[in-house]
């Protein structure tokens, strides 16, 4: 296991030195510069090049690479061009807003999609589980940006029940701010949540089919009793995997949904950071992004492997 | 043959009717699609204009068709894109089972499913400006990690088998087996993936044109027209639910016909169906 | 359901408390969020619409119709012959710090924007100064090379603020200014606040707390300002919902003027638009009012040269180019460009982007055919006005006074004529009040003579506010929304 471990552990730092070398190199070869934005149309060129000293974009490439990298290692990520703060102090800042908001999105899809996975499961081949599939592919069809456009017109310019974006912070109390992320959240749920059910619909289904549940029946518990006691133990491990994937895929995914939102999160930030040429924070925060995915997945394997020594053997 | 089942009988119509729209979009539309006319904009769904008009006078049902064209063949060629770079990955990888080009294929496929899509599709259009082909470029990318591990399962479970055993021992090389014996076994599977990211690129356009990063004006995209009826929508509720509906139609289109055509392909899965 | 809360609220605070009756805080929309809040050392627009009057204040400050009015500067005294300026600074001002404002600060503020290594966006206002020297601790005299008929004008910019050498360091993200508000703090992102400035030197505004909110989306804009989320949006991003809001009793949509001359730029040293017919070809087959429509629903007015409407000096020069597609396609089978095909770069603001698809259809129909490429501004600035690799591309010039770039010839369009550049240089040097306008006429004529762009309309200054609010800025002289004149009429 700890050779498993290690072997792992090697293959991670590797994905991340390339990682960090594809981001810095491709970022920094992006048309326009941070300086000659800042300064605007009547900018004289003298100006910019003192300006790119402030900077110190004057140096040359590789060196602030290793100065880059070198910083990330002992948690440093740089300063902001436009910003002029930390870049690690955005992140935080913008992490308030986004991470909530997935957790919030994640939940709000875990309870719809159990209930209704389970239920088509249970009900397999009925007209309410041909129901439950064919909404959940209306659900998986639906782009969230324009889910999110139907919100807002219906919930916030026409009913004015929610307001129709932006974050009050966390210092304006708990409440507020749920009510804030509630149309984002149902925005990025809803798609979700519909992938979610059918996985969990099929896992049920597949542990349904296997001899200890036929075992089980036959012992005379009734259908319900099965699929809660049994079936829905064994689907967990397929569903959690994909909620853990869907994690990322949110914290990275809700990039359009801010923007609809106009809600301050980290995607907003690469979408600004972008546009103004704060590179410095585009290169952090997307190495940021890319470490927590690969965390996860090596999170993932090791547990897959403590639990079933076959794949240790694979790796 | 069995009766066909019904989610590829209506997936298929559904498809068909956007590909037909598509089609035709080539030879006519119900007006020119480029024909501004500022006095009639913004005009609901009426007789002259099915789908009513957009913010410069441009009729809506003919943007739609043509938006069609470009949805479908910026997916259609990045699917391509995937399975062609992706597919030949997935082989190599098979055929070295455990070895060290498995190894850094597989997590080469890792560190691309770990950079976010859109943000790397907008530092794309960046780097290169925002046009059709950088948008099919970025959706390609990501299929090809998609191809390479559905085509590395299929074909891991084929090289257990007896007759691929027989082939080896019987002096064939790993390159001939995996194009004379595994690429048909698996082809059914590339289909139903193909199918699934053929729809996935549908959406991924959508949203690539929504946030400005897809074809560029004047050639319609759908994503844009949404993008655009943005701001109108209290006024001009069609703008906005068009294009929309539109996109989910063929989304569900696609997807019910990927549904229904595992079902006929792979009757491993139907069980758990 | 928010708002419906909130103004429950202010009913019930009416009843119980008569003297809080009046609402004393505003949450004004803009578009974009500034980068920092140091105006001396950034370009951008939304540096200045957050602290411009508000957190710094100039020498001169603008008023809200383009006069030159005194700041920190009481008064001043110019010499015979226009090069010595000797400022009478207000007694007992002090910075948001504490620190007094002294002549000290004037002399290091002119000093460092003027300085080798100075990252002033447009340190082309303090190019004539020769000297600044502090005469005594209320008093600056500053000495000119030559006689700047501008000099006081450019001294009220938001790029001349005065700054104290005290706390000069850390005013991009903690600014410090003698103006009527102080900086409370910045939710990067999201918003910046204000509190009123109990120390203030001048009348104390109304407002005692002001929330800058930023909203780069049209439509969260819009659906920010129906919510009530906003209570102003001075310049609001999306001219297509302005008939709405002004259905509303709740709203008032204010329109006025900037100085943003919007133009259709080509590039000179392009073969084809080398050709003075096929520019004129250009101005010829563009229907501006089709623009104006088209892209700004029909806020914007119509020029014909590249000077704002609103000046006195303007002349009406649209019938030089009226829209005749006939004569386009004229011009431009004279000059052989029967089948010519242009790159048209758009930045991202609405008048382009809509603007520019409107024009590719104009041009379409006299046969030339446009190649559009969506641009953000960074790429813009770098391709198309410091590389000048384009064709065309639509861009709103909004410095005020700003045709002297006609007479730029290394400016991104390329245009070389001795001619412009002898009015312009006349014209520096002439401070007679009618000799100028005919020169200034003279400089109009001229370029809308040699379609040296296609000219298509001032940018209208488009603002939706509460309708209780009263004392926003109606045109945008320069940059800013000064909310010391602000308050609540309700």
């Amino acid at each position: 296991m700890l050779r498993f471990a290690l072997q792992r552990l090697t293959s991670l730092t590797i994905s991340l030195i390339v990682a960090s070398m594809v981001i810095f190199f491709v970022i920094e070869v992006i048309p326009g510069d941070p300086a000659a934005y800042m300064l605007g149309m009547n900018a004289q060129p003298e100006t910019v090049a003192a300006l790119r000293r402030d900077l110190g974009l004057d140096q040359g490439l590789f060196v602030r690479y290793l100065a880059w990298v070198g910083g990330m290692v002992t948690g440093d990520f740089g300063t902001s061009y436009t910003y002029r703060v930390p870049v690690s102090e955005l992140i935080m800042a913008r992490l308030g807003v986004s991470l909530p908001l997935t957790v919030y999105a994640l939940v709000l899809s875990t309870l719809i999609a159990f209930p209704v996975g389970l239920i088509a499961a249970a009900r397999r081949g009925s007209a309410l589980d041909a129901g439950i599939m064919g909404g959940t592919q209306l659900g998986i069809a639906l782009p969230n940006f324009w889910f999110a456009m139907l919100l807002v017109l219906f919930f916030s310019i026409t009913l004015q029940w929610f307001s129709a974006g932006g974050f009050p912070g966390w210092d304006a109390g708990f409440w507020i701010n749920i009510q804030a992320l509630t149309l984002p959240a149902v925005a990025l749920a809803l798609p979700q949540a519909s992938i979610l059910a059918r996985v969990m619909r099929s896992a049920v289904i597949e542990t349904l089919g296997q001899d200890y549940i036929r075992t089980a029946r036959a012992k005379g518990l009734t259908s319900r009793q099965t699929v809660v006691r049994h079936a829905l133990r064994n689907a967990l491990i397929p569903v959690l995997t994909i909620i853990g994937l869907q994690f990322s895929f949110l914290l990275a995914g809700g990039i359009i949904i801010e923007n609809v939102f106009f809600l301050p999160g980290l995607g907003r930030l690469i979408f600004q950071a972008i546009t103004q040429r704060d590179l410095i924070v585009v290169e952090s925060v997307v190495m940021i992004l890319v470490f927590a995915v690969i965390l996860v997945t090596f999170l993932v394997d090791l547990t897959y492997a403590a639990a079933d020594p076959r794949l240790r053997r694979r790796a | 043959m069995k009766r066909l089942p019904m989610t590829l009988v209506a997936g298929a119509l559904l498809t068909a009717v956007f590909a037909v729209a598509a089609l035709v979009s080539l030879a006519w539309t119900p007006h020119a699609v480029e024909g501004m006319n500022i006095a009639t904009r913004l005009q609901p769904p009426g007789a002259d204009h099915w789908f009513g008009t957009d913010h410069f006078g441009r009729d809506i049902l003919s943007m739609i068709m043509v938006g069609a064209r470009t949805s479908i063949a910026v997916a259609v060629i990045a699917v391509g894109m995937g399975m062609v770079l992706g597919v030949p990955l997935g082989l190599l990888a098979a055929a070295n089972r455990g070895g060290l080009i498995d190894e850094v294929i597989m997590r080469g496929n890792d560190l691309v499913f770990a950079f976010p899509a859109l943000v790397i599709a907008i530092l794309i259009t960046a780097v290169f400006g925002p046009s059709a082909v950088n948008a099919i470029i970025a959706i390609g990318i990501f299929n090809t990690p998609v191809f390479a591990r559905v085509t590395r399962g299929g074909a891991l479970s084929l090289w257990t088998l007896d007759y691929i055993r027989a082939a080896r021992v019987a002096g064939k090389g790993a390159g001939r087996i995996s194009i004379e014996h595994i690429l048909p076994n698996i082809a059914n599977l590339l289909i139903v993936q193909g199918t699934i990211q053929f729809s996935l690129g549908i959406l991924a356009e959508a949203a690539l044109s929504y946030v400005g990063l897809g074809a560029q004006p004047p050639t319609p995209s759908w994503g844009r027209m949404l993008a655009e009826a943005q701001t109108m929508i209290a006024m001009a509720p069609h703008l906005a639910i068009i294009p929309g509906l539109a996109i989910v139609l063929t989304v569900l289109g696609l997807n019910l016909m990927g549904d229904g055509l595992r079902d006929i392909l792979d009757p491993k899965l139907r069980r758990a169906r | 359901m928010l708002g419906r809360l909130k103004i429950g609220l202010a009913v019930l605070a009416m009843v119980a408390t008569p003297a809080l009756a009046q609402r004393t805080d505003i949450s004004v929309g803009m578009v974009l969020e500034p980068p920092n809040l140091d105006p001396t050392s950034g370009a951008a627009a939304a540096i200045r619409e957050v602290t411009y009057s508000n957190i710094y204040e100039g020498l001169t400050r603008f008023g809200p119709d383009g006069s030159v009015n005194p700041g920190l500067a009481e008064s001043w005294d110019i010499s015979e012959d226009g090069t010595v300026y000797t400022f009478h600074l207000r007694d007992g001002v002090e910075f948001h710090d504490g620190t007094a404002f002294t002549a000290d600060d004037v002399v290091f503020t002119l000093d460092r924007a003027r300085d080798e290594d100075s990252t002033n966006a447009q340190k082309q206002l303090f190019a004539a100064i020769d000297s600044v020297r502090a005469v005594d601790e209320h008093t600056v005299e500053v000495t000119l090379s030559q006689p700047q008929g501008a000099f006081l004008f450019n001294m009220a910019w938001g790029d001349a603020v005065i700054m104290s050498p005290e706390s000069v360091e850390d005013n991009a993200t903690n600014p410090v200014g003698t103006g009527a508000f102080r900086f409370v703090r910045w939710v990067q992102g999201d918003r910046v606040e204000l509190e009123r400035n109990p120390d203030y030197w001048g009348e104390a505004p109304a407002l005692e707390r002001a929330t800058f909110r930023f909203i780069s989306d049209p439509s969260a804009a819009f659906a920010a300002m129906m919510a009530g989320d906003v209570d102003a949006f001075p310049n609001f991003p999306a001219p297509e919902t302005l008939e709405q809001f002004e259905a509303d009793p709740r709203f008032e949509v204010i329109v006025g003027s900037t100085e943003g001359e919007t133009i259709l730029s080509m590039n000179h040293e392009n073969e084809a638009l080398s050709d003075i017919r096929v520019r004129q070809a250009i101005s010829h087959a563009i229907n501006r009012q089709d623009i104006i429509d088209g892209a700004m629903f029909g806020y914007g007015t119509p020029i014909g040269t590249h000077f704002a409407p609103h000046n006195p000096d303007y002349l009406d020069l649209t019938d030089n180019s009226a829209y005749d597609p006939e004569a386009a396609r004229e011009l431009l089978a004279e000059a052989g460009h029967e089948d010519l095909t242009l790159r048209l770069m758009l930045p991202p603001p609405t008048y382009a982007r809509r603007g520019g698809e409107i024009i590719a259809a104009q041009l379409r129909d006299v046969g030339i055919e446009t190649e559009i490429t969506n641009m953000e501004w960074a790429q813009w600035l770098e391709q198309v006005f410091s590389g000048a690799d384009f064709d065309l591309t639509i861009v709103s010039h909004t410095e005020p006074m700003d045709i002297g770039i006609y007479a730029r010839p290394d400016y991104y369009f390329q245009y070389d004529s001795a001619e412009m550049q002898e009015i312009m240089e006349e014209l520096d040097m002439t401070s007679d009040p009618e000799a100028r306008t005919e020169l200034l006429h003279e400089a109009q004529r001229h370029i809308a003579d040699d379609s040296v762009v296609a000219f298509l309309f001032q940018l209208a200054k488009t603002g939706v506010a509460n309708a209780d609010i009263e004392g926003l800025w109606e045109n945008a002289p320069v940059p800013a929304n000064d909310l010391t004149g602000v308050r609540w009429t309700e």
